[in-house]
């Protein structure tokens, strides 16, 4: 017991004990959160934007022009052949994917769990949902070949009579995907609707303040509007957090509702969610530490939340590590001789640094640098081990899929899987537009939910009365809460 | 229907509050006094203030519920419809009958989800009469603050118990501030 803090003394001293850590540091008011938050959007483009803009909107271009080129002489442009079928295609389809689903566990699970820490990073968690669903969408889109067939995909009556296979794991990613797009974009739209009130009250231009006010719906904060308003975001949450889980499932049926050794299996389910939130959660540190260190948010995007946000990364890499074990066993235990073979392979066939480097050290290893409060609360530690994490789950994806075809059940077949220059621009494309998207929604709308961090600080409670004694935190060097 | 001296219909009479806690405590006091036709306005949904105003549960809940169950028929329909009569399709030696059933379930279980969202969406809109582009309120220039931190309470002029210094008074008791009166046009 000798770590145990002392009793209290006052009931004052207790209840310093047990007051929990305020969201918004240095006891920041309403108006300076509309302040910092809007003035983000209202204040001209700061230089390191537009260089980082003409980056990632040069990355974005040469990617589309790679796609028109694919698309336009054909898939051969690729590296795909036989044995390896789905390659950097399928492999950047899951990685982006995977990367959506932190952001609606982010709005939707933690809002059911009424985790008030959310309200900070949920708008732009959730904004990074629809970039990267729409760079995953790029994917299966164009590797069909020919793109203008893709509307074979929808139950569209047709005079050749022929309807699509309602049984395939592919076309349940169909509906899975779409559904999931157009519900994120719902659930972020009605989130913004309070928020771009305030620029449109707040807007000096006649441009702006229509296009805020066009927007905005005619929203006035009138409690009748959020009783039913409330009501809705729950429902949207309740509605979004099944459907989360259920995406990455059926991602992951694609591959385990066929036979090859290391796809075929039932552990595949949660093992991907757990590896998309991993991924995802990441993907937002990757993106929002910049942001805060950029736009000086460090009273709302406080230690706290990074902290809790590395904390979960460490949670679900270590699901992922347990999912990694638990294959390899079930190879051995299985005694099936083709499915050892393929694990075998994995960690020491052609491919083998990719297991070592990606998947243990990125993957398993450097996720447990989180159990250490040093390391939680440095944010180069976590901004590395986030690359990592970043780095690890591409490989993940590799792995699996490529992983899986190269050396199938007859060697006379086995091969190995080389990315042309439109492969890897392709990707590499995808990383532009969805890094320009972000950049442009920085720009453009309220990064931060204001309505909802307002009702984070004690102003916001109807029983606060006098203000009680919290312990003002100074944001400089040594930036504990606690 | 009132007018101001100078022609102006009027809309209600407004007050802004300091605070959450002041417009909660001003809008039990509205409530008691029996008002109808009356709202208060703030920058976030408040805690407690849909018992403070004498307001119930949302049964948004309702639209929800009718647009999942129509996603799920409706993923009923498209995909035994063609399974059943119009092409059957025989694959992974599965049946085209009933007994297929699980291999429907994604693809029911995405449509629920997807017509319950959209339900909730239009209904949030069209239960509160949104989009509504112009209102009265908007023509106070203090008003533009409740998307900021102000806290305000209007009560309509045709509330059965509207009476210009009825309302002033009962505004001023509760602390209102700035206490003014709104125009329709």
């Amino acid at each position: 017991m000798d770590g145990a803090p002392a009793a209290p003394e006052t009931i004052q001293e207790a209840e310093q004990q047990i007051a929990r850590a305020p969201l918004v540091l240095n006891r920041r008011n309403l108006s300076w959160l509309t302040e910092r938050i809007s003035g983000v959007v209202e204040q001209p483009a700061p230089r390191w934007w537009w260089v980082a803009f003409t980056i990632t909107a040069s990355a974005a271009t040469f990617g589309l022009f790679c796609l028109g080129y694919q698309i336009s002489t054909g898939v051969g442009t690729w590296g795909n052949n036989i044995p390896v079928g789905w390659a950097w295609d399928i492999t950047n389809f899951v990685f982006w994917i995977g990367i959506g689903h932190a952001g609606t566990l982010i709005s939707a699970i933690l809002f059911l769990l009424r985790q008030k820490w959310r309200t900070s990073i949920n708008r732009s968690a959730e904004a990074m949902t629809l970039f990267a669903v729409i760079c995953a969408a790029i994917f299966p889109g164009v590797h069909v070949g020919r793109v203008w067939m893709a509307w074979y995909l929808a139950p569209i009556p047709n005079n050749w009579a022929i309807w699509p296979n309602f049984r395939s794991a592919l076309m349940w990613d169909v509906f899975a995907v779409s559904t999931y797009f157009t519900v994120s974009v719902l659930f972020w739209y009605t989130g913004l609707v309070p928020d771009l009130a305030t620029l449109r009250d707040r807007a000096t231009t006649k441009i702006r303040k229509f296009l805020f006010g066009i927007f905005a719906l005619g929203w006035r904060g009138s409690n009748r509007h959020w009783r039913h308003y409330e009501m809705a975001y729950l429902l949207l949450a309740g509605l979004s957090t099944p459907l989360v889980l259920s995406v990455h499932s059926v991602v992951s049926f694609d591959f385990a509702t066929s036979v090859l050794p290391t796809w075929h299996s039932t552990i595949f389910p949660p093992y991907f969610v757990a590896g998309a939130i991993f991924g995802g959660f990441a993907m937002v540190l990757t993106l929002l530490l910049p942001c805060r260190a950029m736009f000086k948010l460090h009273d709302v995007i406080t230690p706290q939340h990074i902290d809790k946000m590395a904390k979960i990364i460490l949670l679900t890499g270590s699901f992922v590590g347990y999912a990694y074990m638990m294959e390899f066993f079930i190879a051995w235990y299985s005694g099936n001789s083709y499915e050892r073979f393929a694990f075998w392979n994995r960690i020491f066939g052609p491919y083998w640094w990719y297991w070592w480097v990606g998947m243990l050290f990125c993957n398993v290893l450097s996720p447990q640098l989180f159990w250490f409060r040093w390391c939680r609360y440095n944010v180069y530690v976590v901004y590395f081990v986030c690359m990592c994490v970043n780095a690890g789950m591409w490989f993940e994806r590799f792995i699996i899929i490529v992983g899986g075809l190269h050396r199938d059940f007859i060697p006379s077949s086995w091969g190995l899987f080389i990315p042309t220059w439109v492969d890897i621009w392709t990707y590499i494309g995808t990383l532009g537009i969805f890094t320009s998207l972000f950049l442009l929604f920085v720009r453009f709308l309220p990064m931060i939910a204001m309505s909802e961090v307002k009702t984070a600080v004690p102003e916001a409670d109807v029983h606060y009365a006098t203000p009680p004694e919290i312990q003002s935190v100074s944001t400089g060097g040594k930036e504990r809460t606690r | 229907m009132m007018r101001t001296p100078a022609g102006h219909k009027v809309y209600a009479m407004a007050a802004e509050y300091p605070s959450a806690a002041a417009l909660c405590e001003a809008a039990k006091r509205v409530r008691d006094a029996g008002f109808r036709r009356w709202d208060v306005f703030s920058p976030f949904p408040i805690h407690g203030m849909d018992e403070a105003m004498g307001l119930g549960k949302s049964w948004l809940s309702g639209w929800v519920l009718f647009g999942g169950v129509s996603g799920l028929l409706t993923a009923a329909l498209v995909e035994f419809g063609p399974s059943w009569f119009l092409y059957r399709l025989d694959v992974h030696g599965k049946p085209w009958n009933f007994w297929t059933v699980p291999a429907f379930f994604p693809i029911m279980f995405e449509l629920t989800v997807l017509f319950g969202a959209f339900a909730a969406f239009f209904a949030w809109q069209g239960m509160n009469g949104l989009p509504r582009w112009y209102h009265p309120l908007f023509n106070w220039e203090r008003f533009s603050r409740v998307t900021n931190d102000g806290f305000f309470l209007a009560i309509e002029a045709r509330d059965p118990r509207f009476t210009e210094n009825g309302v002033r008074e009962l505004l001023e008791q509760t602390g209102g501030q700035h206490i003014t009166i709104v125009h329709e046009d």
